[in-house]
């Protein structure tokens, strides 16, 4: 048995539950402090609730509930779940906008695990400067402590032009400097904070700013969403990890000239939708991606 | 004045532009850059398409009916935000043929994600 079996494989070969097994550990030569430390989350984006597309999504008022029934079923939970923005679909009006954020929020309460992070996305809160989002899921940007790992949520949408800003970037640069070097740092965001495509809009105006600020530390990970469709790339040292989404799926960056949706396929339903989950390992500092599907084929 | 290069041209125009807009004499102006207006609405650009020739300076003129929008031409990076009643101007060379999308990228309204155009170049 070496040092580089993971929390995973362990589970695996133990085919128990978790945190019994991890403590079993505690006893053998020392990977147990690295055990304990691993743990995993769920990330889930996009859902876009109140979207209307039977073209895209036939099965609109559905998709989110099998996501929640899919996080439910896993066989272990995650320590906490994360929605990396457009929980709702964007609307004018700021009742609609409020009946969709209850009705969102009541479908997740159905949720398991009761530790669930939001943040928004430029649906939710560009119209109004994330006045309703904060009204139901509390502030736009924020920071926890998880296990060894720092979590920083950016909001890069509630400014209607895709701003981060001067204020919320020096609240960042505070932030990371309270902490080591050598820090585990994860970041949220909704859209890409590097230039992915900005043709169609998936760029945050200031996010070179942002990744400057973290490019001064070691261990920094991205995981965002808006693209609706898994994506990573590295700027530097810094990974960013896109998410599908659970509403509609969009093309490849840059594969047709608009950024149309992706039509329903009968053939395979909800393909193109899901979620992931996210295992954090502390030594080596690593982050495994699962993508799952919305339901199972 | 034959001496003259582009940048000074474009200079002289202004001065005759100021100079006819504070009552001095007017003289005679060159060929000026083709402004071609376009107007932003929910959630649509009037024209959305722009035909442009290649190397041929061209200056956009856009105006909004409503709300706040914005022009962005990632591909020759030019971007505009448009504010009501007040008439914005971006200048742009296209340096290649082919056709481009622009899109508002001030977040505008329901219909915000459909709100978009092309640019098409040619020689």
């Amino acid at each position: 048995m070496t040092h580089s079996i993971d929390r995973r494989q362990f589970l695996k070969l133990a085919g128990l539950g978790g945190a019994v097994l991890v403590s079993g550990w505690r006893s053998s030569d020392g990977i147990a402090a690295n055990a304990e430390n691993d743990f995993y989350f769920v990330q889930l984006s996009d859902c876009h609730w109140g979207f209307e597309g039977p073209a895209q999504n036939p099965d609109a008022t559905g998709t989110l509930k099998k996501a929640v029934a899919a996080v439910n079923s896993m066989k272990e939970p995650p320590d906490f779940i994360v929605f990396t923005g457009d929980l709702t679909h964007t609307t004018e009006d700021r009742d609609i906008r409020r009946k969709r954020m209850t009705e969102f929020r009541d479908i997740v309460k159905d949720l398991k695990v009761k530790d669930v992070k939001f943040m928004p996305g430029e649906h939710d809160a560009s119209l109004d400067k994330g006045r309703a989002f904060k009204e139901f899921f509390g502030e736009t940007h924020w920071t926890f402590d998880h296990k060894g790992v720092h979590f920083i949520a950016v909001d890069n949408v509630s400014d209607p032009g895709a701003s981060i800003g001067d204020e919320q970037l020096a609240w960042l640069k505070a932030d990371l400097e309270r902490q080591p070097k050598d820090a585990r740092i994860v970041v949220f965001t909704h859209r890409p904070l590097f230039d992915l495509y900005p043709q169609w809009d998936w760029a945050t105006t200031d996010g070179a700013k942002a990744i400057e600020i973290l490019q001064a530390r070691d261990n920094v990970t991205v995981f965002y969403g808006h693209i609706h469709q898994e994506h990573h790339f590295k700027t530097g040292a810094i990974e960013h990890h896109a998410a599908k989404g659970l509403m509609f799926a969009l093309p490849a960056p840059g594969s047709q000239l608009k950024r149309t949706p992706v039509a329903w396929d009968p053939q395979a339903p909800y393909k193109g939708l899901g979620f992931r989950e996210i295992e954090a390992e502390a030594r080596p500092v690593k982050y495994d991606i699962t993508e799952l599907p919305v339901v199972k084929a | 004045m034959a001496s003259f290069n582009r940048r000074k041209l474009l200079g002289g125009l202004v001065v005759t532009a100021l100079a006819a807009a504070t009552g001095g004499i007017a003289i005679r102006s060159f060929a000026a850059e083709r402004v071609i207006p376009i107007k932003a609405r929910k959630f649509t650009y009037e024209p959305d398409e722009i035909v442009l020739k290649l190397n041929e300076p061209a200056i956009l003129e856009f105006t909004s009916a409503d709300v706040v929008m914005g022009f962005n031409a990632p591909d020759f990076k030019v971007r505009a935000t448009i504010i009501p009643g007040q008439p914005a101007r971006v200048r742009i060379v296209p340096d290649k043929t082919g056709t481009f999308v622009f899109h508002c990228d001030v977040f505008c309204g329901d219909g915000h994600e459909d709100m978009d155009g092309t640019i098409r170049v040619e020689r």
